[in-house]
């Protein structure tokens, strides 16, 4: 590219047939330039370098997510649909890359398109200030390098755009001009090759601690916690699942710790800044230009007032403020927040790449977009903004009643943090405390509500964690250059391409633009109307309840009845004794009990193993003689009938029922009757007596998920349309392998995870009016001797 | 005190209320309430005195079968050859259970030593309770004596019947209204069936007993339905009753294409609580109580409040009833029935003058459906609205568009194994809706052939699915009838699912009650139990 083809005139004239390259255009900066390009440079064309998707191809991700975003409505109203996707086909060509990987991952067409480019403007970067440091540092770190030493490789020379952030001169005080790091006197010099090495280096260390025998046991623990007795598959997928965790975890803190060791707030501004000095040394011929915007939020007034896209830094932290559960944030009063419009930035980055590299473009030009200097906002002036708008736009609690917001007195990080710990510390405590109870039912949901104010001060204690920093900068980005832009560089009369922060005004840009959009995008209550609370239980029992549903599977045990293997061996047992033996059996059998009850904790299978071996020589003539008995004496008793209603509505509705349980035949035949089939426990039989052994592995745990999908299998139905009734995480993979689950009368720790994914909860009770005994007991052998 | 000592029985008596009137007894399930009545404006309807019983009782039963109404002597009847089935009315009689020995027993002994002599071997015994729960071997016992249960049960003659056994029901035919007339098959094939009732109300017996008693669903929704009991005013009075007339028109299907039937009809006197005892206070006239009835009654008031519900069911339910036989004939069906109703009107006719605006009612722990069990919210209607209500012949006692006020603590209880599918019509069907026509229209159909509680029925001791709807179309003659229903001490959310007003006081209700009829209404209260039927002119 050369002087005169740049030339002189507006924007639009000066990129006039140009071609950029784009990277990072699904994110939210990239979205604005590609809008800001495709509507106000109509002479141009784009080639986006987009990273295929799980699922979906790169032209596809394309489409989603960037022109079918409402940024585009402004432009697509304009056109028409026809003409707008027409224009779309013609300008804009999308190819497959990836900056985390070196070479850029493109095919040699891609590479031959990226050569065409006149202008390659980089944006991709992790944006999460609390990423994983190898991440980080592969996308932020060696992405603008990879991209220069490809340009390179392909020997071209376009000009390249990298978009940074006023954030890499570090946690300072006072002015922070715009020059390379390496000019500013507060420079630390650390090679950039060493923190690659060291990063990559920290996954494998972290990783190899994870699998360390004290490790592996402390995360099988924490999944034992949140799971209970739920069988050996799953426990093992949580303990897996909670060891990544617990590896990224790790790495965050590491980069955390190293960010702030060299003084930067988070691995987000150490990483960036390590990029732009990585690609000042490995830039070569390529021109390059650097654009550090402060933090970017909402936009002033392109493509529309407000637009934003995705849910940004400062939005958690409003609308945690708003529900009144940040109670303080840190920061100080007179400080600067250095906000910046996205238009803006992205005004910027079109009038850097309009006016090419400064001078002969072997110098790295930098351009800061911040409002700090030019346009500040204090502190103060924002917290007052906010909490004077949402006390006349509160929000609104479950009841429907308007939310207070805190008053704000700007302590110190330290001060919040340590309030946020105690809270977090006492909660936990409930938490376990809690899990510990044999809860079940309703009040299992008292734990269910501790653990979401437990997760909402987790969330509190994260935002003051990361973003604290910000609150606190006190450092001045200079915009000298951003100003010089301005005013070399014009737009024209339908796109001005304002870069200048002065043209913000503060209080209706917070009132009247941001603070609205952003509680339009969190999809809080903003109104008193009150919620139907049923609706949503009522919606889901109707979609349990769907004629398309095909199998409907239950387990007996407190689902079905408020029984238990015991209890209908007690009734079954006692049947025949006579008074004092009752007594005795009675006594006997609850001293079991604390025995019997620790290893049915520990394993179900092996307790059913061992407590059915009392059945041992009993007559089966005599038990099939005892089932209508049981069934009225005692399961229909303990029958809770909303459950057996439930049973019989599938029926009608045409759906296969089956009831998996781990207790025996002799106590579920009863209840046959009720369901198309009964996967049971069964016992081997031997001379017209029970030996006590089970003919197979008793359905329980994960075996029971099994026996649903052999069931299923076996019957052609389709498990995505099947409904699964349990009442304890024991049976997680049951509930899990059905489409639709649904918990009974939850026990603490499948209350917590039915609540998080959304299941259906029912509550069924026995029929009032009944007696509780402590063992249920069978009738009195004759009824003439027990009259006498 | 012996029969012999006490003086006669005094006929029923109407009290109208004035300064010197003590408070009145209410039921109020298992317990009582003692409330004052608006002077000036109140009557209170006192049953009569229980009749004297019979000295002899089995010296009666043993003339009544030989000297037959209209019939030949029993023992000329059989036949050592023959195929012969003895049919008892179900634990739902009487009420509450009489004390040992059973009327049922008695009979069944004398007829059983006819039977016996005769040489007669295939002999079966069927406890006659058409949808009703299957008795449970204690209450089997307690019926027929453990003599002939243990002669008869163990062998399999000796059973409960099943109304849902596909092999076990046949049609005899329709009726000139084209409904159908549906029987036992063990009964319709038997050369003779011999039935034994006990006749409690003025409903029971005749054609009834057979006609219903031995029936399944098909035969019976012909007269158990909404038109039928709205068309019954009341069912206790025959003249007026369509479930009668519809139970007569099925009578002579019988009749004519049915086995031989020979009825046995007893009837029994109103001496629920005793002449003395613990609850003898109970049917005596409040201004009548002694000083030891009054402590005796604080004492029982005191010691209930201690207790929890079900300990108060458990002694309540354990009491059985004094009752003493006041006739008994045998033979034709319709002949004996015409002595038993003549029996019975004796015993519960009050003559009434005028009708009032309120009727008001305490309600007792028992219905004829929860001897042994609870009593739930909807047998709480059945017996204010179905039973309580109807018991009147002219007119009822209360005027068109008046109040019902009832008195119970209509608990949110029911029996899970004696009343499943009561606990889905109640929160099922009543939350949708209260309107028996359409109640009759949308749920009846699934409930009865619900393959579940049609299991429950045959193996355990549940009420057949449908039972709950006729219990709702048994007060559908009263919903239509009144202006309002209000229940004193209900628990509220129970007495809205009915569809009525839970109040809780007497003074609550009435004045609630003012909103339908009007200032300073006029008020009856029925004193029942014991049983007394209102002779409205």
């Amino acid at each position: 590219m050369s002087e005169q083809e740049t030339g002189q005139g507006t924007v639009a004239q000066r990129l006039a047939g140009k071609r950029i390259a784009i990277t990072g255009s699904t994110g939210f900066l990239g979205t604005a330039l590609v809008e800001r390009l495709i509507r106000s440079v109509p002479d141009c064309d784009l080639v986006l370098l987009v990273r295929p998707g799980k699922r979906s191809t790169p032209t596809e991700r394309a489409r989603r997510e960037i022109f079918r975003n409402d940024a585009f409505g402004r432009h697509l109203e304009n056109l028409g649909k026809e003409e707008f996707w027409a224009s779309i086909e013609r300008r804009v060509q999308v190819i497959a890359g990836d900056v985390g990987t070196d070479g850029l991952g493109l095919d040699e067409d891609g590479r031959a398109i990226l050569a065409s480019c006149d202008i390659v403007v980089h944006s991709a970067a992790t944006v999460s200030f609390d990423a994983p440091i190898d991440g980080a540092v592969e996308v932020n770190l060696l992405g603008p390098t990879r991209i220069a030493e490809t340009l390179q490789g392909l020997g071209v020379a376009p000009h390249l755009v990298a978009v940074s952030t006023c954030y890499v001169a570090g946690n300072r005080r006072g002015n922070a001009p715009e020059q390379l790091l390496t000019d500013s006197p507060f420079h630390i010099d650390v090679g950039w090759r060493d923190e690659v090495t060291a990063a990559r280096r920290v996954r494998d260390d972290f990783d190899a601690e994870s699998r360390t025998v004290h490790r592996l046991e402390e995360f099988r623990s924490r999944a034992r916690h949140e799971l209970g007795a739920a069988g050996t598959p799953l426990l093992a997928a949580k303990t897996e699942q909670i060891r990544h965790r617990w590896v990224s975890e790790q790495l965050v803190e590491a980069g955390r710790a190293r960010a702030a060791s060299l003084g930067w707030p988070d691995s987000y501004a150490y990483t960036k800044a390590l990029g732009e000095r990585a690609l000042v040394e490995s830039k070569g011929s390529i021109p390059v230009s650097i654009v550090r915007p402060s933090i970017i939020e909402s936009a002033w007034a392109e493509p529309h007032p407000g637009w934003i896209k995705g849910f940004r830094m400062a939005e958690p932290i409003i609308i945690s403020y708003a529900r009144g559960l940040l109670k303080e944030f840190p920061g100080v009063p007179e400080g600067v927040v250095d906000v910046i419009p996205v238009d803006l930035v992205v005004a910027a980055i079109v009038k850097v790449a309009a006016r090419g590299p400064l001078g002969d473009g072997t110098n790295t030009d930098i351009t800061q977009v911040a409002s700090g200097t030019r346009n500040p906002l204090h502190y103060r002036r924002l917290v007052e903004l906010v909490s004077s708008w949402f006390a006349e736009h509160p929000l609104y609690d479950q009841k429907g009643q308007p939310i207070a917001v805190p008053e704000w007195s700007f302590p110190g990080r330290g001060a919040v943090e340590r309030q946020l710990d105690r809270a977090q510390k006492n909660l936990a405590l409930a938490d376990r405390t809690l899990k510990l109870l044999p809860l079940r039912g309703k009040q299992a949901m008292i734990n269910a509500g501790v653990e979401e104010k437990k997760e909402l001060v987790e969330r509190a204690s994260g935002y003051v964690k990361i973003y604290g920093a910000y609150a606190e900068c006190e450092a001045l980005y200079g915009v000298a250059c951003l100003l010089d832009l301005e005013s070399e560089i014009q737009g024209d009369a339908a796109d001005r391409f304002d870069c200048d922060p002065g043209v913000v005004d503060w209080d209706h840009y917070v009132q009247q633009i941001h603070l609205p959009t952003v509680v339009d995008h969190a999809r809080v209550k903003t109104t008193g109307e009150r919620s139907d609370p049923d609706a949503r239980i009522r919606r889901l029992r109707s979609r349990v309840l769907a004629p398309e549903r095909q199998l409907a599977a239950f387990d007996l045990e407190n689902t079905i009845i408020a029984s238990n293997v015991v209890f209908s061996y007690a009734w079954l047992a006692s049947r025949n004794l006579n008074p004092r033996d009752r007594v005795r059996f009675t006594l006997k059998t609850l001293g079991e009990a604390p025995a019997l009850l620790a290893l049915d904790q520990r394993d179900r299978t092996d307790f059913l193993r061992h407590f059915y071996r009392r059945y041992e020589g009993a007559s089966v003539e005599e038990m099939n003689r005892l089932g209508p008995e049981l069934l009225a004496d005692h399961i229909l008793t303990k029958a809770f009938p909303a459950a057996l209603r439930r049973v019989r509505e599938h029926r009608r509705l045409g759906h296969r029922t089956v009831l998996i349980t781990g207790a025996l035949n002799i106590v579920v035949d009863p209840l046959g009757p009720l369901f198309d089939d009964v996967i049971c426990a069964e016992m081997s039989v031997r001379d017209g007596r029970y030996t006590g052994e089970l003919l197979a592995v008793p359905p329980t745990g994960e075996v029971r998920a099994q026996a649903l999908r052999d069931y299923a299998d076996a019957h052609g139905f389709d498990l995505a349309e099947t409904v699964a009734y349990a009442d304890s995480s024991s049976d997680l993979p049951l509930l899990e392998a059905a489409g639709f689950p649904v918990a009974i009368n939850p026990e603490t720790r499948l209350a917590s995870i039915a609540i998080k994914r959304g299941w259906l909860i029912e509550y069924w009770s026995k029929a009032g009016g009944g007696t509780d005994k402590m063992l249920p007991l069978g009738a009195l052998p004759s009824p003439r001797k027990s009259r006498k | 005190m012996s029969k012999k000592k006490r003086p006669n029985p005094r006929p029923g008596f109407i009290l109208e209320v004035d300064r010197q009137t003590p408070p009145i007894l209410f039921h109020h399930g298992e317990g009582f309430r003692m409330e004052k009545l608006p002077v000036g404006r109140s009557r209170v309807i006192y049953p009569s005195e229980p009749l004297r019983g019979m000295d002899d009782p089995d010296a009666a039963i043993r003339r009544a079968l030989l000297e037959p109404i209209n019939d030949d002597p029993l023992p000329s009847l059989l036949r050592p050859d023959m195929k012969l089935t003895i049919a008892f009315d179900d634990i739902s009689l009487p009420l509450p259970p009489m004390a040992r020995p059973d009327v049922r027993q008695r009979i069944l002994e004398t007829v059983l030593d006819m039977v016996a002599e005769a040489g007669v071997d295939d002999v079966h015994i069927i406890a006659a309770l058409a949808l009703h729960r299957r008795m449970t071997e204690p209450e089997l016992r307690h019926a027929v004596g453990d003599r002939v249960y243990e002669a008869f049960a163990p062998h399999g003659m000796l059973y409960n019947h099943d109304a849902e056994d596909p092999e076990g029901m046949v049609i005899l035919g329709k009726t000139r209204h084209d409904e159908d007339v549906q029987m036992s098959k063990r009964a319709a094939e038997s050369d003779l069936v011999i039935y034994v009732n006990i006749n409690l109300v003025s409903m029971d017996g005749g054609w009834k007993s057979t006609a219903t008693g031995l029936a399944g669903y098909q035969g019976v929704r012909v007269h158990h339905n909404v038109k039928t009991m709205r068309n019954s005013t009341s069912f206790m009075d025959q003249e007026k009753s369509e479930l009668h007339t519809a139970n007569w028109r099925q009578g002579e299907v019988i009749k004519n294409h049915g086995p031989r039937i020979f009825q046995i009809e007893t009837t029994v006197n109103t001496n629920v609580f005793g002449h003395e005892g613990p609850l003898s206070m109970l049917q005596k006239r409040e201004w009548e109580w002694s000083v030891r009835d009054r402590a005796a009654f604080t004492a029982m008031n005191a010691g209930l409040g201690r207790m929890t519900g079900p300990q108060k069911r458990k002694i309540f339910h354990s009491w059985k009833a004094p009752y003493e036989l006041t006739s008994v004939q045998a033979g034709e069906v319709e002949a004996v029935h015409e002595k038993t109703t003549e029996m019975v009107y004796k015993q519960h006719l009050v003559p009434v003058v005028g009708q009032t605006d309120i009727v008001t009612m305490g309600l007792p722990y028992l219905s004829p459906y929860n001897v042994n069990s609870i009593m739930n919210p909807i047998l709480v209607t059945v017996q204010g609205l179905g039973y309580f209500f109807n018991l009147y012949r002219g007119k009822p006692v209360v005027r068109e568009g008046g109040v019902c006020i009832m008195s119970h603590p209509t608990p949110w209880e029911f029996h899970p194994v004696h009343h499943p599918s009561y606990i889905d019509f109640f929160e099922q069907v009543l939350a949708d809706t209260t309107d028996p026509i359409e109640i009759e229209r949308k749920y009846e159909k699934q409930f009865a052939e619900d393959e579940w509680y049609r299991h429950l029925y045959r193996t355990s001791h549940a009420y057949h699915g449908v039972h709950p709807f006729y219990m709702w179309y048994w007060a559908a003659h009263a919903m239509q009838y009144l202006g309002q229903v209000i229940i004193v001490g209900g628990e509220p959310s129970a007495v809205r699912r009915l569809g009525f007003r839970p109040a809780s006081t007497l003074q609550d209700a009435l004045e609630m009650a003012e909103d339908t009829v009007g200032p300073r209404p006029t008020i009856t209260h029925l004193h029942n139990p014991p049983i007394l039927m209102a002779d409205v002119s």
